[in-house]
């Protein structure tokens, strides 16, 4: 799983980060997880809100900082898509 | 309970209301209370003077906030950067930068999201002088600091303050567009091709809304409440302690370039809303005018230094330079037309 947090590095998009580690912890996950920085890379996964993240190649989550609980479900749902 | 309270948000919220209704009305008795009974203050002191301000204006403030925060955090779940960005598409030019002062006052918008907003809106082809609109709009008019002067200072003064915002963020947005400026933009912007479709917004039952406003007071009110009450403690002092008209000499409506040189100095100082507004509230106190009080709130919190360092990955350094003066030209004006009228 590779797991991309779209940011410049303002307090939100480390807070996102420091959450996804540890959700990632929780459900016993290992994922490769990129910061991405440069705007011009942040911009071509079409997102106007940062911070974002972005789940083997899919934006999930754009614009807030869910809990650890939410984003471990995203997570989840990212691994079995839902019918 | 808890599952009952998780169902009916709403109903919650709505109950919650007369409290806060009784605490707002209770504020005036109490500091009077506080100072005069309990603290046993001599009357027109003036560290007396400076105390009730302060005890008076702090909880007035942060209860006016968390209100307004609330509401505003609900009504900006209605909004989004990618509805204003659809709505905008293929408007006629002055159409469109009316729009976007508008919808810049209600999308949602923190200051890193500013780059990825105009790279977005830019792709989309709306042209650079409606987004100025609203990239000037977000900042300017700021719900917290209308709020705050509608509770300090009456709806007039509100009004006067949002309505001039638009028109400046209208005008200069018109005439950023005009100078067709589009040659400052950072060459790569033009170039950006969004690989992917981004995730449409989450479920948005009102439960969901309302968790959002209470986010939104959590993250304002919990930023905030300091430079708050620092600003009312500042405004405590000039309230106790400046003398009346003191201001008047400066900030006064005789004194022809006081309101450039407030909106100067406005200009490199940062501030949130909340908490300038105290600090504008003691000087008009002190005989500054309304106009040069407005200029200087308005270049305060609509022209950031930041905000330009962030801008100065995609603007190139004449756009950036234009888009100040053409603002800070605004504001003057705005400021001289109510020092003129008032």
């Amino acid at each position: 799983m590779n797991i991309k947090v779209l940011g410049p590095g303002c307090m939100n998009c480390k807070t996102l980060e420091r959450r996804t580690i540890e959700a990632l912890a929780a459900l016993n996950i290992t994922a490769t997880i990129d910061k991405v920085v440069e705007y011009s890379e942040i911009s071509s996964y079409g997102i106007m809100r940062t911070p974002g993240l972005v789940i083997d190649g899919k934006v999930v989550v754009q614009g807030h900082v869910p809990s650890v609980e939410n984003i471990k479900g995203i997570i989840q749902s990212s691994i079995q898509p839902t019918a | 309970m808890k599952e009952l309270i998780q169902k009916n948000k709403l109903s919650v919220a709505i109950l919650t209301l007369p409290l806060w209704i009784l605490l707002y009305v209770s504020l005036e008795p109490l500091t009077h209370a506080i100072v005069y009974s309990l603290l046993s203050l001599p009357q027109n002191e003036h560290l007396t003077n400076a105390i009730y301000f302060f005890i008076f204006e702090v909880p007035k403030v942060l209860l006016l906030l968390t209100l307004i925060v609330f509401a505003v955090g609900i009504i900006r779940t209605y909004f989004s950067p990618e509805k204003t960005r659809s709505a905008l598409e293929g408007k006629p030019l002055f159409v469109g930068n009316i729009m976007a002062s508008l919808l810049g006052i209600v999308t949602p918008f923190c200051s890193c999201s500013a780059i990825p907003l105009f790279l977005g809106f830019v792709e989309a082809g709306i042209p650079l002088g409606v987004t100025f609109s609203f990239l000037i709009a977000a900042p300017m008019i700021n719900e917290v600091a209308a709020v705050l002067l509608f509770g300090l200072f009456g709806w007039q003064t509100a009004l006067l303050y949002v309505s001039t915002g638009l028109v400046i963020a209208i005008s200069a947005g018109w005439v950023i567009g005009k100078l067709k400026m589009e040659r400052y933009v950072e060459d790569w912007v033009y170039k950006i091709k969004a690989d992917h479709i981004a995730v449409e917004e989450e479920e948005s039952s009102f439960n969901t809304r309302i968790d959002r406003g209470i986010d939104a007071i959590k993250d304002v009110v919990g930023k905030v409440w300091i430079y708050i009450m620092l600003g009312i403690a500042v405004g405590a002092g000039v309230h106790g302690y400046v003398p009346e008209n003191f201001m008047a000499g400066i900030m006064g409506k005789d004194v022809w370039w006081s309101v450039p040189l407030s909106v100067l100095i406005g200009v490199p100082m940062y501030s949130n809303a909340a908490g300038i507004i105290p600090i504008v509230q003691a000087l008009l106190g002190k005989g500054a005018s309304l106009g040069t009080a407005l200029a200087f709130m308005m270049s305060v919190i609509g022209l950031s230094l930041p905000e330009m360092i962030i801008l100065k990955k995609v603007l190139k350094i004449q756009l950036i330079a234009a888009f100040a003066g053409i603002v800070a030209t605004g504001i003057i004006i705005v400021g001289y037309i109510f020092n003129f009228v008032y």
